[in-house]
């Protein structure tokens, strides 16, 4: 299995379906399930793509699809941007008097 | 018995599960067609500034630095004609618990929760608002949930989000994640229904006054600093709730001639529903996809009544574009050694043009920062950028266009802002408030309330609904 029971998991599942949504939203948004993800501790061991259930932070039971085990903080620093780097450099050409 | 949880069902009981979750009973403040007892309603509800500041001190929010940005004031100075060029005064908010003026508002809504008895809070929001709950939480020993909306449909989350939801995890708090759609309000109100848990709106009137002493305090800094009050103010505006509970707070302080002007980083164009557009952008608050319906719209929110009502305090409303805020952001950490979060600088980068509107001995205060963190950095954001497909390069900032372009300015005279027509905001608002109603039943207390609204006069208001009218 995957996962053993107390992982640490990722779930997702589906709280409104297309046709459940709300009336006013653009058409791009009306197409698509309204979705969550969450993070739980498992019930029971499972893999990865089961029908599981978890407790939550806080206690409550959410039953999900799971998607992910121990995941991964995914969103970093990203790469350095040129067009800012020399920012700091030019403006303090400019503090010191050196160009106009 | 279980309940009918569909989106429809829930949303009818919208008014039973709010007055549960927020423990305030709005119907008594309604006065007469249109208008509600605004200030008695702030006053019955809210706390006084004294018992504001007992309350932060408990949980070591508030008493934030006031920073004088001086090398980007000498830079302004050189892109303003001779004699302009107004001190830049910051007051560092980052350094709350959370990491932004937020804890605030969090401050008082968590000790009004553990008052009232409720076992937990709960905080729908993409924004720093969620960890600020959670810290709190966290402090006062209730249970937190946040809900956020972080995902298109892609799975993709918005990087800054994605920092926000770590964040609370850290905390402590639940963290429930959605994808682009209005209807987290149903998920809340079903939350809510569940758990019993306090609803830690930020438009309840404990909520505003939790900002007020950020007003205060920054009016009482720049006395004992320069021996003045400060001319301008500048406040992002997004909800509105900044805005409002700034402006009280320096009232309150007794500095009558302040200036209050709100900022926006403009995204016009970008529908704020769609899945397409919901990652095209790099601020995920404190733009004018808020800031406009906020303004002219105030009571669209969770509660009946607004306690955010940034119309009765602006002077005045601005733009910036992204790749301005993100060149002030590189300013502020490379000239005054303050590495601090974008979407924090959106109200330095319009006071950096402001003040060489002003003169050089005039104060001008940002009255925010906030944290820095992988996801919120320029870096980070550009990045992501990119790779949605979005062009990022140097040239005039007049060439910027949300949701395709990011233009970093290539010289620092380049920064600009774009004035938004109050007028049209007080007219769209006023315009909506009486739509449902014959002139003739509007009674004066109507009129004096709208007025007050708009921060005008009667005659405007009786000019402006003859014009409506024809």
């Amino acid at each position: 299995m995957d996962g053993q029971k107390g992982a640490w998991v990722q779930i997702q599942y589906s709280v409104l379906e297309p046709e459940q949504r709300s009336p006013f939203l653009p058409q791009e948004t009306k197409m698509c399930p309204l979705l969550v993800w969450q993070k739980g501790f498992l019930t029971q061991e499972a893999n990865v793509g089961d029908k599981v259930e978890i407790f939550t932070i806080t206690g409550r039971k959410v039953s999900g699809r799971l998607v992910k085990i121990n995941p991964v903080y995914e969103h970093n620093f990203g790469k350095p941007v040129l067009e800012l780097l020399s920012t700091g450099i030019e403006l303090r050409k400019y503090l010191e008097g050196d160009v106009k | 018995m279980s309940k009918d949880l569909s989106f429809m069902a829930v949303m009818s009981r919208k008014n039973e599960i709010m007055k549960r979750a927020v423990g305030i009973d709005y119907d008594i403040f309604e006065s007469s067609k249109i208008s509600f007892e605004y200030e008695k309603m702030m006053q019955d509800i809210g706390y006084s500034i004294e018992e504001v500041q007992t309350i932060q001190a408990e949980t070591s929010v508030g008493n934030t630095q006031l920073i004088e940005l001086r090398n980007l004031t000498n830079l302004a100075r050189m892109a303003a004609p001779p004699g302009k060029g107004a001190r830049i005064f910051i007051k560092d908010e980052a350094n709350n618990p959370s990491g932004s003026f937020k804890d605030r508002r969090a401050a008082i809504s968590v000790y009004r929760a553990k008052e009232m008895g409720y076992k937990g809070v709960l905080a729908a929001t993409s924004g720093n608002y969620g960890a600020a709950v959670a810290s709190q939480a966290a402090m006062r020993g209730l249970k937190c949930i946040v809900v956020q909306e972080v995902f298109d449909s892609q799975g993709i989350g918005q990087p800054e989000i994605l920092e926000k939801g770590r964040k609370c995890e850290a905390l402590g708090a639940e963290v429930v994640q959605l994808t682009v759609g209005p209807e987290l309000f149903y998920v809340t109100l079903c939350l809510l229904e569940e758990t019993g848990y306090f609803n830690a709106s930020l438009y309840t009137p404990f909520g505003i006054a939790g900002i007020e002493t950020l007003g205060y305090e920054l009016v009482n800094q720049v006395r004992a600093k320069t021996g003045k009050d400060p001319d301008a103010v500048v406040i992002t505006h997004a909800g509105g709730g900044n805005v409002t509970g700034t402006a009280r707070g320096v009232l309150k302080a007794g500095s009558e001639k302040t200036e209050f002007i709100g900022v926006s980083v403009n995204l016009a164009g970008l529908h704020m529903a769609s899945d397409k557009d919901f990652n095209r952008k790099q601020f995920t608050t404190g733009h004018t996809g808020f800031g406009v319906p906020f303004a002219s719209w105030p009571d669209r929110v969770d509660v009946p009544r607004n306690a955010a009502r940034a119309l009765r305090y602006l002077d005045r409303y601005v733009t910036v574009s992204q790749g301005e805020v993100f060149y002030i952001t590189e300013a502020l950490a490379q000239l005054e050694g303050l590495e601090r979060g974008p979407a924090g600088n959106t109200s330095l980068a319009a006071a950096y043009v402001l003040a060489q509107e002003m003169d050089a001995d005039q104060i001008i205060v940002v009255q925010e920062t906030e944290y820095t963190g992988a996801g919120k950095a320029p870096s980070a954001q550009l990045t992501f950028a990119r790779n949605m497909g979005i062009d990022v390069s140097r040239g005039d900032p007049r060439d910027d266009r949300p949701g395709s372009r990011i233009i970093i300015p290539e010289h620092f005279s380049q920064i600009g802002i774009k004035d938004i027509n109050l007028d049209d905001l007080k007219k769209s608002y006023i315009k909506k408030c009486i739509k449902n109603y014959d002139i003739k039943d509007l009674t004066t207390a109507d009129f004096e309330f709208l007025a007050q609204d708009t921060k005008t006069n009667k005659k405007y208001v009786e000019k402006l609904i003859e014009k409506i009218n024809g």
